[in-house]
């Protein structure tokens, strides 16, 4: 099969490359772009290790094509960080309250509190495990991410209300 | 888990994604939010050599209410689904059901249309549409025609949907203000399929029930519309007799596999217990129940 010419902005980054129209976002990103940080899983839609922000949208990287994705906006973990290297507040909340352990899933979950928190910025625990709950973690428990997003939800509410 | 090689095609309007169906024929597939199709794919249960994609289709992504039906489009999400005022206020059954499906990121993606067309029994809307009485608006090569949800789901995976059509637009008829809705699931978790499901929409007034719909999920190789157990609360205060025989009438019509979520007498169990719960919660949500909401 012909490639396909697609150009996306990648954490701020045009990009442009050809891929096969059968390419997954998450191969054109760990293996065309070298962007490792989202995770393959699952592969079955399932885990959500992959999940990458897609256009104001948290999605599974893997049941995706790439070509789906031109034209688009994505944000990865590897685009968290802010500008000078220091951690974002939900990154530092998943190091303050121990949010991870071996880390696996850390680079979908931060992600998806991304998009989780830009929509809802007070939820509930509740809120905050169904938001999560296209994201599997085999190590905490999830009692700790909660708690990260918590921590991380309070201090951005704590920065903009400073800010006004 | 690579999907097989096929040919990409992005038509720009609905008569340019029918061409292509007519010119690909079995060769060529439509995706939508591609979040059934593209595990099928992985596992080369689908092996589509032209991939026709809906997304840049004008036309398909509207949420409107004209001539007292809520017209909602294909390529409508279930996240946009869930997050529409008007659904929330006019027809909230949609919202509560759309919750129960997967989880966020599969509903940033999932698309309403693709959800009540592909025939997976599994899935959640379909029921939902046969209870609302709701119409698919259909695309061919001849032009547009509707077909009852009711009347849609032949068999697993396979629907009144001819192969050269493409669903473009669902209208339900909105239901009156004050009625009582509930869709109840059991599910082993959270985002997984229905073990069974029920949804319910009824009226009231001073306590006695003046219509009532029942339909069913994921027990049976299709939505089951259990006309006879909605009709058998219609007159009566909806009270444990009167819910006992709608159970009873709900059970009769089904037929599950016996899976992983349970043996197929379990399932039929189940699905009576989400109908009696569905119909207590609908009584509850309803205006002109007898304690006078």
């Amino acid at each position: 099969m012909s490639k396909v010419q697609i150009k996306m902005t990648v954490n701020g980054q045009a990009v442009e490359d050809q891929v096969e129209p059968r390419c997954l976002l998450i191969h054109f990103l760990r293996e065309q772009l070298n962007i490792t940080g989202p995770h393959i899983g699952c592969e079955t839609s399932h885990c959500g290790a992959c999940t990458v922000d897609l256009n104001g949208m948290s999605v599974k990287s893997c049941t995706v094509f790439a070509v789906q994705a031109d034209g688009a906006e994505v944000l990865t973990i590897e685009g968290m960080a802010e500008a000078d290297g220091t951690l974002s507040a939900i990154q530092e909340g998943f190091m303050q309250e121990h949010g991870l352990q071996c880390g696996y899933c850390t680079p979908g979950m931060i992600t998806r509190v991304y998009r989780l928190l830009q929509e809802n910025a007070n939820p509930s625990d509740e809120e905050i495990r169904l938001g999560l709950s296209g994201n599997l973690c085999r190590c905490t428990g999830y009692q700790n991410i909660v708690k990260a997003v918590r921590y991380a939800a309070e201090k951005i509410n704590a920065q903009r209300e400073a800010a006004e | 888990l690579i999907p097989g090689p096929f040919e990409y095609h992005q038509p720009g309007t609905v008569d340019e994604a029918v061409a292509l169906l007519g010119q690909y024929g079995d060769t060529g597939q439509l995706i939508a939010g591609g979040h059934s199709l593209i595990p099928m794919m992985k596992l080369r249960l689908a092996v589509p050599e032209h991939l026709i994609d809906l997304r840049r289709v004008e036309g398909l992504t509207g949420i409107e209410e004209e001539g007292g039906a809520l017209v909602i489009g294909a390529m409508i999400t279930q996240h946009e689904l869930i997050g529409s005022s008007l659904l929330s206020e006019k027809c909230p059954i949609l919202r509560e059901t759309a919750e129960t499906i997967a989880d966020p990121q599969v509903r940033y993606c999932g698309t309403f249309g693709g959800n009540v067309a592909n025939g997976d029994p599994g899935n959640d809307m379909p029921a939902v549409m046969q209870c609302l009485g709701a119409e698919y608006l259909l695309h061919g090569p001849n032009g547009a025609r509707s077909v009852a949800a009711r009347e849609f789901y032949d068999a697993a995976y396979f629907t009144a949907r001819a192969d050269d059509e493409i669903l473009t637009a669902v209208r339900i008829p909105t239901p009156p203000a004050g009625h009582g809705f509930a869709y109840e699931k059991l599910k082993r978790k959270v985002g997984d399929y229905a073990t069974a499901a029920a949804a319910v929409v009824l009226t009231l007034e001073t306590g006695a029930c003046v219509s009532a719909s029942i339909a069913l999920t994921n027990v049976g190789s299709t939505p089951l519309y259990a006309e006879a157990a909605g009709q058998a609360l219609v007159g009566t205060r909806c009270d444990g007799e009167a819910v006992g025989e709608a159970v009873r009438l709900a059970r009769e019509i089904t037929e599950p596999a016996s899976d992983m979520r349970g043996p197929a007498d379990y399932r039929t169990h189940v699905a009576g217990v989400m109908v009696a719960r569905a119909v207590a919660r609908a009584v509850g949500r309803a205006a002109g129940s007898a304690d006078g909401k």
